[in-house]
């Protein structure tokens, strides 16, 4: 007896640490998140209901939550505009990135860790320099132009830059690898037997992708597209240097206000509708695809 | 479109079947019938081409040369999902988005059969699971989840159900209990399994008929009694069960069985039990049909003396004995432990004993040790 309440004594000791450790295992992610998310978050929330003071760049807080109202009002062109862009570039990123995804995932052979490595080999330079190699390529002498008209699609006298299209353009292909990497891991993890199954229980090759490959990757399309949508939607360099005044997305108006306008204020309660906006978007999206219980 | 699979039947028919792969060939000419209604076991160790075989059949691998024939209807290259044949993967290969209902509903949806859930009901029924039906495959006990794989694959009635490994993945106890299941099933719904697998034991606890596989080729085929009794090579006498091969020369030739000389010591072997081609032959005897005696006392039929006993191993039923023989050779015996006699010692000079009718006889050629070292060989 005295011998299992000795046991049970330094089991309860032993479990008293554990139960401490993953708290001190936290602490360093935890002191992060506190002062470069919270922090930052609470500035900019305080930074928004703010009235502009004295001089140029001071701010007195007022409270003043009309600022959110005025600075809708004012942008829900750009607003709409972003998220118009950000969705047909997912939905181009998505177009592309499957089948390539797909085929690195099952067809690659040993050239698989070769492709993946181009896939996301431009991230080895700038993105401003790749975003600036596009105003080349869809110039008026560059062979993305050249190209299009040597194919009759677009005719000589037309220009390409500066346009809407040269923005959707150049969104779908800054974000592509966002898209395919998410995509190709969970491509890659589904068991190629039960494709084999699928046609073994007389699914031709389109059913066995609609009721098979299709649904076991749907977490990758999830992922891909959050992570392709979300920065996209904020993205403000795309429209900078490959758009026109008409192609202002949110993330212009934002880096105008607070460089060029020093108007902190509706710079911060634009940033902060924006945040939730998306959040909310991503909600009901994560909602609606029901992968909660897949992953 | 999908007609071939409720029409065509009959026996399995693999002419002249060869696979080769760009450094080596996989399946080397393979021809064999597979009689409608039998439980029809492919064994071999891991990369023998059994699988291959399977594989061809399914329609998952192009054969690159012969023909595969179910009934009158040639299904060489038809597309996997438009043959009669259903297959139960090794590690089953459920959807692991779906249901067990939608599991096993997936073919008959594919081929619009009307009444579904009746029949996924009565499927599981049979495989005893109907209280899984809403669970998904990750929910549920590899037992299970081999269990479902058979029920998605029954539920069609191909005319051929494959079976890759099937019981692989399970612990003794549970493939032990699978394999009567299996046995169970097939006899009840009747349709012809073709059943790919290393292990001896599970082949024939469960085929009516075997096909021993080494290098691509079929080695022998017959029942596990005719295979495990009269082995025609080396290879089967190892693979299946374990074998002692002495190599002797004949000596003289009667009607009823040949005179063979073992190291100087003469034994008989029946003439129809032998497949040796010349004079130089294998002289094959199972280690349980030995009987073991010390040096002193008399034997009768075939008597080889001289030996020595290097190791005991007691095991309850049965006493395991290794022999050095003189001529540097170890035979293995199996004694039962049924005659209340003590086990003998290490180092026992004795006298082996048999009856002439269980020797075997193969062709001196042959390597006596083929297929001995792959005996508890594990697939990947």
């Amino acid at each position: 007896m005295a011998f299992l309440s000795a046991v049970s004594h330094k089991s309860d000791e032993s479990e008293k640490k554990r139960s401490f450790l993953p708290y001190l295992l936290l602490l360093p992610g935890l002191v992060w998140l506190f002062f470069f998310f919270l922090m930052p978050i609470l500035t900019l929330v305080s930074t928004s209901t703010k009235t502009p003071g004295l001089g140029i760049g001071e701010f007195d807080q007022t409270y003043r939550f009309a600022n959110y109202w005025d600075a809708i009002v004012n942008s829900r062109g750009q607003f709409f505009r972003s998220f118009e862009y950000a969705s047909i570039a997912t939905i181009m990123a998505l177009i592309i990135a499957y089948p390539l995804a797909y085929a690195i995932a099952f067809r690659s052979g040993r050239w698989k860790n070769v492709l993946l490595v181009l896939v996301v080999a431009p991230f080895f330079t700038s993105f401003i320099l790749r975003t600036i190699a596009w105003k080349q390529i869809l110039g008026g002498q560059g062979i993305g132009f050249k190209f299009l008209t040597w194919l009759h699609i677009i005719s000589p006298q037309s220009h390409l830059t500066a346009s809407a299209f040269a923005v959707v353009a150049g969104l779908t292909y800054n974000f592509l690898p966002f898209m395919t990497l998410p995509l190709y891991s969970s491509l890659e993890r589904i068991d190629p037997r039960t494709m084999e199954a699928s046609g073994d229980l007389y699914a031709n090759a389109f059913t066995t992708f609609r009721k098979v490959t299709l649904p076991l990757s749907m977490p990758g399309v999830v992922a891909g597209t959050l992570l392709t949508f979300i920065p996209a939607a904020g993205d403000y360099v795309n429209a900078e240097i490959l758009g026109n005044p008409q192609t202002k997305m949110i993330g212009n108006v934002i880096n105008a206000r607070y460089l060029q306008i020093v108007d902190y204020p509706t710079a911060a309660a634009l940033s902060f509708t924006l945040m939730v906006a998306i959040l909310i978007m991503v909600t009901l999206y994560i909602r609606k695809s029901g992968t909660e219980e897949l992953v | 479109m999908v007609d071939a699979s409720t029409s065509a039947h009959g026996d399995i028919k693999l002419s002249n079947l060869t696979k080769s792969f760009a450094d080596f060939t996989a399946v080397d000419d393979l021809t064999l019938t597979i009689p409608e209604g039998s439980f029809f076991a492919l064994l071999g160790p891991s990369g023998c081409g059994k699988t291959t075989t399977l594989r061809m059949i399914a329609g998952l691998e192009e054969p690159t040369a012969g023909s595969i024939f179910i009934g009158n209807t040639d299904i060489t290259h038809m597309r996997p999902y438009k043959r009669p044949v259903n297959t139960v993967f090794q590690n089953y290969a459920l959807f692991p988005h779906l249901s067990i209902f939608e599991n096993v509903a997936f073919g008959l949806r594919r081929r619009g059969i009307k009444d579904v859930k009746e029949q996924v009901d009565k499927v599981l029924d049979l495989v005893e699971l109907p209280h899984l039906a809403q669970r998904k495959p990750l929910q549920l006990s590899g037992g299970q989840q081999q269990r479902i794989a058979v029920a998605r694959a029954i539920v069609n009635r191909p005319a051929l159900l494959l079976l890759d490994e099937p019981l692989g993945a399970l612990d003794l106890k549970l493939r032990r209990q699978m394999q009567i299941e299996l046995k169970w099933i097939q006899t009840e719904i009747g349709l012809t399994f073709v059943h790919v697998t290393h292990d001896q034991e599970e082949a024939m606890t469960m085929a009516d008929t075997i096909a021993v596989m080494n290098e691509g080729r079929i080695e022998q085929m017959g029942s596990p009694a005719d295979l495990y009794d009269n082995p025609k090579t080396a290879f089967v006498a190892n693979f299946l069960g374990q074998s002692n091969l002495i190599k002797g020369s004949i000596e003289s030739n009667g009607s009823e069985s040949l005179v063979v000389n073992l190291f100087g010591q003469k034994v008989a072997v029946p003439r129809a039990r032998s497949s040796a081609r010349d004079s130089s032959i294998l002289v094959g005897i199972r280690p349980e049909k030995l009987r073991i005696s010390p040096e002193t006392s008399s034997a009768s039929g075939n008597v080889l003396t001289g030996g020595i006993i290097e190791d005991v191993s007691y095991i309850g039923v049965s006493t395991q004995y290794q022999v050095l023989m003189p001529w540097g050779q170890e035979l293995m015996v199996f004694e039962q432990n049924d005659d209340g006699v003590p086990p003998l010692d290490k180092g026992d000079r004795i006298t082996l004993s048999w009856e002439p009718i269980f020797t075997f006889g193969l062709d001196g050629s042959e390597d006596a040790n083929a297929g001995s070292e792959l005996h508890n060989d594990e697939e990947e």
